[in-house]
């Protein structure tokens, strides 16, 4: 993997000056009397400017034209699949009687479950002082937001008759009716955008100082224009920046609960009716650990080869993917938990329904879906019990599709299972995906990846302000004498890893 | 574009094109580090300017009481978002299922607290992020495309790697000749005034 990166590099990146050269630094090693540095190498304000910048500036690469293009065509299959859907009607799916919900909504918690690691990242590690979160949260954010357009798309279609899908909305209508506001799959609905809108507002406003630094840089007219407008005439004004900051710790403080109620709400979906293995009260804060669990493996997806292909193992350092594998391992283990606990309590509980379904879950003609899920979501993380495990690229990476598998699986088995066995067993069957379950499934993947080469075109992929500010923070607290500071800490920073 | 003149302190002059009666309406500095802007900003302070301003490239801390800024009425107008978005969501809920067109479901109440509190919560977060974010733009007067400070080139790394003091020509302290020897004092690099 590592081989295969660096050999891909000198096609993939653009003609950095130099610093995409800059090598693999371990600054994983614990100091009892320090922090280690969340920039290594010889970095100040202007060369990480530098270094952001450019990924936007150069022409884009073969690499680049060649992962756009090829996200684009599987994109392709939404914009034949779709329409063949919306022509054809829901028949075209494999879902029937028994099993009603199918692929649609699995994809739909899945992608939306993906977004949540954005918002933990930018809101409540921020909250938190966690600065390691500084390099990598505009490309989580990113991811969010990517994911939820992707997850929206679901609701939308399965709806069987799409052109109706705005009555999900409560806007006055000929037939003066209005949404059954008793209904958890409304509350969705209300989560859902309020959630897009609150990513959108937030990840925007984070980015207007480094637009503002593209546009200060862009030659060209067209991108002068377009970065001018969009960074809204920002100067950088200290008066400016007050009302900023206390907007965004509001806006981080708002998106922290709401982040957590989105999950919860699409939880509800399942947890609010009668079907067995669904109607359990377990199901919010278990889903909501999922979601962040399989967002960090979709951070972890996107960034360890970005890290390199941009020239960026400097910002985002192993530190940075060390941590994120941590959290990956945590949250891991809490889905495992969860999914024991669902055992306990279908025993404990005494209802023989819930019982069964458990049990055919783990055994039933479901059981392969299952032991994907357990092998991918508990089994896989567990490797990073070991550092050099966790510590290296190669494995993080395969770990992280394992856990995207795994996490896609667990909707699945949680929608499925339960839908074909259930109270009646004359009216049980198998469910299996059609044609067009299968495409729109793997075009939602291409929808993802085209938007996310777009960003990595077009935004800045680093949040630089804020690299700056803990830069900045870091050479105060490292130097007593202010005038060498910054050379000092360079040199220091270089070295400690060794 | 713009004409260019330089003094004999240094201090260059940048004159908007086509303005008959160019007078100066900004005057710049520039500082190479944050501490350096940091005491800059407090001399500046002292001096009783009311129309100035810093500019970063990211937010220093501490720069706020150098400057001496009052803290920011943000807050209020989210909280004010937030509680819109809370009575509105349950006023709407209960106007549309129980008064507007009474929807019996299973039997359950026409409005009941708990099942409309999922809604309301989400708007109570929706209106207080858009009083957050509107609230942001309006204090800060964005969005506002053009300002004099963009005519210097130098400026432009103002959002990179420098830091500027900026002084307004309607600040009633506002003299070409003495802020830019004060600027200079406090250790600016370089002072540009800006005419239109």
């Amino acid at each position: 993997m590592k081989q295969l990166l660096d050999k891909l590099s000198p096609i993939m990146r653009p003609e950095l000056t130099g610093n995409a050269e800059s090598p693999e630094i371990d600054n994983t090693a614990y100091l009892p009397d320090a922090r280690q540095p969340l920039v290594t190498g010889e970095n100040d304000n202007t060369t990480i400017t530098d270094k952001v910048c450019q990924i936007v500036e150069q022409k884009p690469t073969v690499g680049w034209w060649m992962f756009f293009l090829l996200s684009l065509s599987v994109l392709g299959l939404l914009g034949v699949f779709i329409p063949f859907l919306i022509f054809w009607g829901v028949g075209t799916w494999g879902v029937n009687n028994p099993a009603g919900w199918g692929y649609a909504i699995v994809n739909f918690v899945f992608w939306v479950g993906i977004g949540h690691a954005g918002t933990l990242i930018s809101a409540i590690l921020f909250l938190f002082r966690q600065k390691w979160r500084t390099s990598i949260n505009r490309a989580a954010e990113a991811m969010t937001i990517f994911a939820v357009i992707c997850a929206g798309m679901f609701p939308g279609i399965h709806v069987g008759r799409a052109w109706f899908a705005y009555w999900m909305f409560p806007i006055p209508n000929q037939m003066e009716l209005w949404p059954n506001f008793r209904s958890p799959l409304l509350w969705d609905v209300f989560a859902v955008g309020t959630y897009f809108t609150v990513s959108l507002l937030f990840w925007y406003m984070g980015m207007i100082p480094d637009l503002a630094t593209l546009r200060d840089r862009a030659k060209h007219s067209v991108r002068k224009v377009a970065y001018g407008l969009l960074s809204l005439g920002w100067t950088g004004s200290n008066r400016h920046w007050h009302v900023y900051e206390r907007a965004y710790l509001l806006l981080a403080a708002l998106a922290t609960p709401l982040v957590l109620s989105v999950h919860s709400v699409v939880s509800f979906d399942f947890a609010v009716s009668q079907v067995a293995g669904w109607h359990t009260t377990i199901f919010p804060p278990y889903f909501v650990a999922g979601a962040i669990f399989s967002g960090f493996a979709m951070v972890m997806t996107l960034l360890v080869p970005a890290r390199q292909l941009f020239g960026l193992k400097d910002v985002i350092t192993l530190k940075h993917l060390e941590n994120m594998n941590k959290i990956i391992m945590l949250t891991g283990m809490l889905v495992g938990y969860a999914y024991a606990q669902e055992f306990f309590i279908a025993w404990y509980g005494g209802v023989k329904v819930e019982k069964f379904a458990f049990i055919n879950r783990a055994f039933g003609q479901y059981a392969w879906a299952y032991w994907i899920m357990v092998s991918c979501n508990v089994l896989s993380p567990q490797i990073f019990w070991f550092k050099k495990m966790r510590t290296n690229i190669t494995v993080m990476f395969i770990v992280s599709i394992f856990v995207n598998i795994g996490m896609w699986f667990e909707r699945f088995v949680i929608t499925v299972t339960s839908l074909a066995n259930d109270y009646t067993p004359s009216a049980w069957d198998y469910y299996s995906p059609k044609l067009a379950d299968v495409t729109i499934l793997i075009g939602a993947f291409g929808l993802f990846f085209t938007l996310f080469a777009l960003f990595c075109r077009f935004l800045p992929f680093i949040a630089m302000t804020e690299v700056r500010g803990v830069m900045a923070e870091k050479a105060r607290l490292k130097s007593p004498p202010p005038q060498q500071g910054a050379s000092d800490s360079a040199s220091e920073d270089s070295a400690a890893g060794s | 574009m713009s004409a260019k003149m330089t003094n004999s302190q240094g201090v260059e002059t940048i004159t908007a094109e086509g303005s008959s009666d160019p007078r100066p309406v900004l005057m710049l500095a520039e500082f190479e580090t944050a501490d350096l802007l940091m005491e800059a900003a407090t001399g500046v302070r002292d001096q009783g300017f009311r129309l100035w301003d810093c500019h970063t490239p990211y937010p220093v801390h501490g720069l706020d009481q150098a400057m001496g800024i009052r803290p920011t009425l943000l807050p209020w107008l989210v909280f004010g978002g937030g509680a819109t978005g809370f009575t509105g969501g349950l006023l709407m809920q209960a106007w549309m299922n129980a008064v507007d067109y009474p929807f019996l479901i299973s039997g359950k109440p026409f409005w009941s607290i708990p099942a409309s509190i999922p809604v309301a919560f989400e708007l109570t977060i929706l209106l207080s992020a858009f009083g957050a974010f509107g609230g942001m733009l309006l204090l800060n007067g964005l969005p506002r495309f053009y300002r004099p400070h963009f005519r210097s080139d130098r400026f432009r790394r103002a959002t990179a790697d420098r830091f500027f003091i900026s002084i307004d020509g309607r600040d009633r302290q506002f003299d070409v000749q003495a802020n830019s020897e004060l600027l200079t004092g406090l250790g600016a690099t370089a002072v540009e005034v800006i005419e239109e």
